[in-house]
């Protein structure tokens, strides 16, 4: 058991998500349309509705097209997180994870592996997402912004992936995962900034500002949102961490198979 | 020096929730050795399994590959495993090559070795030609095969096959029986086969018969039949399983 063994296997597992992403066009063109279809229809139909006061880190009135992109950007990754861990869920039913599970590797470094194979594969649909909204002229202020926005997102890819895992790791069938996307991706994405800024929340509810102030996709919205002007949101920065260190300790727990999800399922 | 035990299981006992699945089971398995483990449905096989392969985790016993205890030398021990699930676990979208480096990978075998490993096995199994087809282009009995050649890929010391030869064809599960029992005498691998179909025992084969999660035989094929009475190794199966069905 040597360095270059953890290296082999965790570029093994990242290549084959990214193979797979790649051979499921279906799964590439579904993760894009969603957001675009919010940044084309949604926000344009919305642009003259809602008025977006200048705040950090915009410095000038924006188009509420502009304002929304981080948040869809953050609606990308959420979805893919979700999606990896209902793969993960697809995988233990139909048996494919027993294979990365018998392998002689660590559980939580096969899991911190899928997690990073997850998250590059979300971060390669938000550039596409980005491209195009270039195409578009909704853009970030300079090029560097687009470089500045990398480390942000591996963050939040990493900690709305390790949620999706810890959820995968408590749920036992297939069935069961519909309505836990329903509990966590809608109320996530909107009790969130992804659409409105916070102080309009806290205009029409002082419960819903707090609950969208703490939710952890708030946080990975506004961490992307400032990466992209080539600002660090420091607040954001660390709750996003400890979300993703939090999320990630409990979900390699639930596969633990003296603790987790395998004594649910088995016993003792 | 001795070469260790393959397999070796200490009263090893499973519940799920309040029903045993497992009461108190010992056996050992040597290298060489192909052993099959006959039992009607829901006799414990999979369970046992799951054991063997860490993916559950018993308080009650003791489990030791090639002298390596599964709970306190876990990766040491799951390195000298091969295992074909009862399931299908090959990536459908991806090719036969893929699947095999995607195995090699989670092994830390480097890209040469990869290879030749993947030729030999392939070429064993007569599916080196086809290594660049999808999964999904290939039919059940030949994607055992790639299952069968991806378990061996890391040169484990033991074989578990969990009803491998569910749903395939009589040819099909022929050559792969026939290949699993050369495998034991040609390489001195120790193989653990969970079967329900009597007709895949050999002669030479060692037989477990479990039933409602109780050993109630273990020994060679005559010994088996010694002990029940029986002349054929279906009328034993019967006997000790009070004629469950098969």
């Amino acid at each position: 058991m040597n360095i270059l063994h953890y290296w082999r296997a965790m570029w093994g597992i990242i290549g084959r998500e990214l193979r797979r992403f790649i051979t499921q066009r279906e799964r590439f063109i579904s993760a894009l349309v969603r957001p675009l279809i919010w940044l084309f229809v949604f926000a344009a139909g919305f642009r003259s509705a809602l008025g977006i006061a200048i705040s950090p880190p915009y410095e000038t009135y924006i188009l509420y097209e502009v304002y929304i992109t981080p948040g869809l950007i953050g609606m990308i990754q959420l979805f893919n997180g979700m999606q990896s861990s209902l793969s993960m869920v697809y995988d233990r039913e139909m048996g494919s994870m027993r294979i990365l599970m018998v392998c002689p590797l660590p559980r939580w470094f096969l899991l911190l592996s899928k997690l990073l194979a997850g998250t590059a594969v979300s971060i390669l649909q938000v550039y596409v997402f980005l491209g195009i909204a270039w195409l578009y002229e909704i853009r970030a202020p300079s090029w560097q912004g687009y470089v500045w926005v990398l480390p942000a997102l591996m963050l939040s890819g990493m900690m709305l992936g390790a949620l999706g895992l810890l959820l995968s790791s408590f749920i036992k069938q297939l069935e069961n995962f519909a309505g836990v996307m329903n509990f966590v991706i809608f109320p996530m994405f909107f009790m969130s900034t992804a659409l409105y800024p916070l102080w309009k929340i806290k205009e029409s509810s002082a419960l819903l500002y707090k609950l969208a102030h703490y939710n952890p996709f708030s946080q990975a919205v506004e961490l992307i949102r400032f990466a992209l002007y080539e600002q660090f949101n420091q607040p954001a920065f660390i709750y996003v961490l400890v979300a993703f260190i939090v999320f990630m300790i409990a979900a390699i727990i639930g596969y633990n198979p003296s603790k987790g999800m395998m004594t649910g399922k088995g016993g003792a | 020096m001795n070469t260790p035990i393959a397999l070796s299981i200490e009263d090893l006992s499973f519940s799920y929730g309040k029903k045993k699945a497992l009461d108190r089971i010992n056996f050992r398995i040597q290298p060489g050795e192909c052993t099959l483990l006959l039992g009607p449905n829901g006799a414990g096989k999979s369970t046992l399994f799951s054991l063997i392969t860490r993916l559950y985790d018993s308080r009650g016993g003791n489990i030791e590959l090639c002298g390596f205890n599964i709970k306190r030398q876990t990766r040491k021990a799951l390195a000298k495993l091969g295992v074909v699930f009862q399931q299908t676990t090959l990536d459908m979208d991806l090719s036969v090559m893929q699947n095999l480096r995607y195995h090699t990978a989670l092994h830390g075998m480097g890209r040469k070795q990869s290879m030749l490993r993947i030729q030999e096995e392939l070429e064993r199994l007569n599916m080196f030609n086809r290594r660049f087809e999808k999964i999904r282009q290939l039919n059940g009995g030949h994607r055992r095969r790639v299952e069968i050649a991806r378990a061996l890929l890391h040169k484990p010391s033991l074989l578990l096959l969990d009803e491998p030869t569910v749903g395939l064809d009589v040819p099909s599960r022929q050559d792969i029986v026939d290949h699993v029992h050369r495998l034991a005498a040609e390489e001195n691998m120790a193989v653990l086969w969970a079967s329900h179909l009597i007709d895949e025992v050999y002669p030479d084969d060692h037989v477990i018969v479990l039933d409602k999660g109780r050993i109630k035989a273990n020994g060679t094929v005559n010994e088996v039949l010694q002990l029940t009475g029986t002349s054929t190794i279906k009328d034993a199966f019967n006997k000790l399983t009070q004629g469950a069905q098969a």
